[in-house]
């Protein structure tokens, strides 16, 4: 039997995938990290992009889309706990900001307005996603 | 004695009051089964979130101690984050944690508090905050029914932002925490700065590598975990939402149900003496001719 690694992928909201892997890729922050059963302990950032598993005994890798958030790797454990939407500083800033100027408006009895930051950011989870698309697309032909 | 019709249109009105507290309870039981689904499908992240962040707090990597894990000698100013409901007609839920709330606030005036930062987590704990004249920094409502974490990252950025900043010296969560259907517990904890215990002790330790470093690391870790357990508390406070509303509601239709008897049955004695009434009064009559 091939080595395999256990891969978890987990969002604050659901548990999106758990299972065995020969194989993962993911976009790290500091470039495409490829996983084989064993890998060092790392711990890292990782950007919005697709997460690919080749499970054992199947052809097809899988592909999950991840919005971004922290990856974890022990040698025979991979974690990647994924964030629900695009993070990242600026944006924080603007929701906050956001929240900032609603709870101001709530005071004053105004409306609060949508944020350049949000919607940049927008842009960019839709442009991740439509490369994971792009990737899928190619596998499959 | 109120008469015959009268008794009868109180009666059709009750019973319409019934019938909306029953579908609302039905409505209630199954919205109750759904949250407390997603209250179990975001454990599993909280889990692994405490577990890294409990081996991140240990390790000494480096000297970096992030400002989340310092405590102050002197809790001066306090960050209250108040998880309510958006709606009423759940019994006596918001009312108990807004006490549980009112208790916290006078006790940390007594100990010397002197500023409170509030965030409001749903319509009603704003209402009371701004009742008590406290004035909400932030507040995020209509939440629906799927507690989204991206509407809470912004509102409880502006609490932990000046935690981080040293403008407060803690922050402490209020929700309802979900027992079971019966059972909601009104509960206060501390988030910040975050307690050993809450953290616990990891079973073995590995020397992770960090890309790009510890710090940037750490600190993104230790922000997720304080917002899975914000996400966590909304999460059981909505569970908990649901069932206390679908209790609430089976209590009014059945006591709607009593009501509707007792009604009934001075209808039928109203009915039944202004019968006797009438027998009597012809019966009279016709003896005095």
């Amino acid at each position: 039997m091939a080595m395999t690694v256990h891969v978890d992928i987990v969002s604050a909201e659901e548990q999106i995938f758990s299972g065995l892997a020969e194989f993962v890729a993911l976009p790290g922050e500091a470039g495409e990290l490829g996983i084989l059963p064993g890998h060092m302990p790392l711990m890292t950032r990782i950007k919005p992009g697709a997460v690919r598993i080749k499970a054992p005994n199947q052809q097809d890798e899988e592909l999950i889309f991840v919005a971004g958030g922290i990856l974890e790797i022990q040698p025979h454990l991979v974690t990647v706990l994924a964030d629900t939407a695009i993070r990242g500083k600026d944006l924080d800033e603007a929701k906050a900001l956001e929240a900032k100027q609603k709870a101001e408006a709530a005071l004053a009895g105004k409306s609060a307005k949508i944020d350049y930051a949000k919607a940049q950011a927008e842009l960019a989870e839709a442009i991740a996603q439509i490369h994971a698309i792009e990737r899928l697309r190619k596998h499959t032909h | 004695m109120a008469s015959g019709k009268e008794i009868r249109t109180k009666i059709k009105s009750v019973q319409n009051t019934r019938k909306i507290t029953k579908a609302m309870e039905m409505v209630a039981a199954s919205k109750m089964r759904k949250a407390q689904d997603r209250m179990r499908a975001a454990r599993p992240y909280a889990e692994k979130v405490r577990r890294l962040a409990a081996h991140l707090s240990q390790a000494n990597v480096t000297d970096y101690k992030h400002p989340f894990l310092i405590h102050k000698a002197q809790v001066k100013r306090v960050g209250l984050i108040l998880v309510t409901t958006d709606k009423g007609l759940c019994g006596g839920l918001n009312t108990n944690v807004q006490r549980v709330a009112l208790n916290a606030l006078k006790s940390w005036e007594g100990a010397g508090v002197t500023e409170i930062r509030a965030c409001c987590i749903g319509n009603k704990g704003l209402g009371f905050v701004q009742r008590l004249g406290l004035g909400a920094v932030s507040h995020v409502v209509h939440l629906g029914d799927r507690p989204a974490l991206e509407k809470l990252i912004g509102p409880v950025k502006i609490l932990l932002d000046a935690f981080q900043e040293g403008e407060l010296d803690a922050i402490h969560i209020a929700y309802t925490r979900f027992v079971n259907t019966m059972k909601q517990e009104p509960m206060l904890e501390q988030l910040l700065p975050l307690t050993g215990d809450k953290l616990g002790t990891p079973e073995n330790t590995w020397d992770y590598l960090y890309e790009p470093d510890p710090q940037a690391v750490i600190d993104e870790m230790l922000l997720r975990y304080v917002e899975a357990l914000v996400y966590q508390a909304v999460a059981e406070n909505m569970a908990s939402e649901q069932s206390a509303r679908m209790v609430a509601m089976k209590a009014a239709s059945d006591n709607a149900k009593s009501v509707i008897d007792d009604l009934q049955l001075v209808y039928n004695k109203t009915r039944q003496a202004a019968i006797t009434k009438e027998l009597t009064e012809i019966v009279g009559g016709a003896a005095a001719v």
